[in-house]
């Protein structure tokens, strides 16, 4: 299991976010866990992703994340 | 737009706080939310402790405690100031005036220029303002700000994504002529998001009735009426993290200051998270820019600015000066900022109601 997903999987266990293809639109990830999620990251990577990049669409899946996380020069 | 004040200063400050607190972790019992992840977004958000009125506590309650104390103190006369504005979300009644309820309490004198101001978040800034241009005339000398909200009653206590970080309070804001250098503003809005912070039921658009008392799934296992504050967090969070930082850039670069020049960053408090990002975005050390309110007290709207002065700079503020930049943001939507020099007030400190 790669960092992201980790990360994922700590934050809501009960979810099996490889069954979905959009975090967003099936309710997986409200706006305070995507919260969350980006506090994990910045702690996991020694980044600050900039508060204009905390948008749904940009964790919508781990697709959408590596995207993201590439801006900060992390590749998973 | 751009604001420009000089000759006037703040002398006081007293901010009032309800003795009544409440932990995050007992909230969280009424959260539908497994406990793990209310603990989680504590940790991020900093939610820990809120205080919140009991009893049917008015906002008048706040204010008059509060200025019945500066009376009882001899820290200001109750004839001593010409005009009292009020901001707040939270009027006693839609009508009179807040400011008219204070000002018949305390049975103030007729010379006396009431005004309420519904404003939130900004609203500090926003009272400044107001406070700065009354005193453009010769018959107003001296003025009392109060900002004060008890919006804890109007948060569902099964919704997550408020309740734990809403606080009431107030504070009371004394402001004068006099000189602490010059004074530099700046202020925008935008009414077509107005629906990313409101609350839907109680005014003369949808009167409150026992519908709008219901509880409503919102989808998020979040539960409110529509009697009840609704915050589209996202939306908010975006609004902050795209529009605060240049409006920070644009008032420092009206002012002709650089942002290492500004001693402290005094921003409303929404909570730790969102403040540390304004905080990495706009490369100015935590120590400098305190987010430790929300925390300790919750967020207040209008009052979390004088909460953050008088908590974390009490001491700075009265026995010499200093440079600081504020900014509100929140209802409306509203952005505003402030820099000025302030400091060797008369008095600075926090006080529980009761």
């Amino acid at each position: 299991m790669n960092t992201i997903a980790s990360i994922l999987a700590q934050l809501r266990p009960e979810i099996k976010f490889e069954e979905s293809n959009n975090y967003i639109n099936d309710g997986l990830l409200d706006s305070f866990d995507i919260m969350v999620l980006v506090s994990e990251l910045d702690k996991a990577y020694s980044i600050s992703i900039n508060g204009i990049d905390i948008i749904p669409e940009n964790f919508k899946s781990q697709a959408a994340i590596e995207m993201l996380l590439k801006k900060y020069e992390v590749n998973e | 737009m751009n604001f420009y004040f000089s000759n006037k200063k703040i002398s006081g400050m007293l901010v009032v706080l309800p003795a009544n607190e409440r932990k995050f972790v007992d909230d969280m019992k009424t959260f539908n939310f497994p406990e793990a992840r209310s603990l989680k977004l504590k940790e991020v958000m900093g939610y820990d402790k809120h205080r919140v009125v009991t009893n049917g506590t008015c906002s008048s309650d706040l204010a008059v405690a509060g200025m019945q104390h500066l009376f009882d103190e001899k820290l200001l006369g109750r004839d001593d100031f010409d005009a009292l504005i009020v901001v707040s979300q939270s009027s006693d009644h839609i009508l009179p005036p807040t400011s008219n309820v204070i000002q018949g309490r305390l049975n103030l004198k007729q010379d006396l220029f009431c005004i309420d101001v519904n404003q939130g978040c900004a609203g500090f800034i926003v009272g400044l303002m107001q406070a700065f241009m009354m005193l453009e005339q010769s018959s107003i000398r001296r003025i009392v700000l109060i900002n004060v909200d008890v919006l804890s009653t109007r948060v569902s206590p099964k919704d997550r994504n408020s309740y734990p970080l809403i606080g009431d309070g107030a504070s009371i804001t004394v402001v004068e002529e006099g000189g602490m250098g010059e004074i530099f503003a700046n202020l925008k809005m935008d009414g077509t998001s107005r629906d990313a912070l409101i609350i839907p039921a109680g005014g003369f658009r949808i009167p409150t009735s026992s519908k709008t008392a219901v509880l409503e799934d919102a989808g998020d296992n979040n539960f409110r009426a529509k009697d009840h504050l609704r915050m589209d967090g996202s939306a908010v969070f975006n609004f902050v993290q795209v529009h605060v930082p240049p409006m920070i850039e644009s008032l420092l670069e009206f002012a002709k200051v650089t942002s290492n020049e500004v001693d402290y960053y005094a921003f409303h408090q929404p909570n730790r998270f969102m403040l540390q990002k304004l905080a990495d975005k706009m490369q100015v050390p935590y120590e400098k820019m305190p987010n430790n309110i929300v925390e300790n007290f919750g967020n207040s709207s209008g009052v979390t600015i004088p909460t953050v002065l008088a908590y974390n700079l009490q001491n700075e503020l009265l026995d010499g000066s200093r440079r600081i930049c504020l900014a509100g943001f929140g209802v409306g939507l509203t952005w505003a900022s402030m820099y000025m020099r302030m400091g060797n007030m008369s008095f600075c400190n926090i006080i529980n109601y009761p």
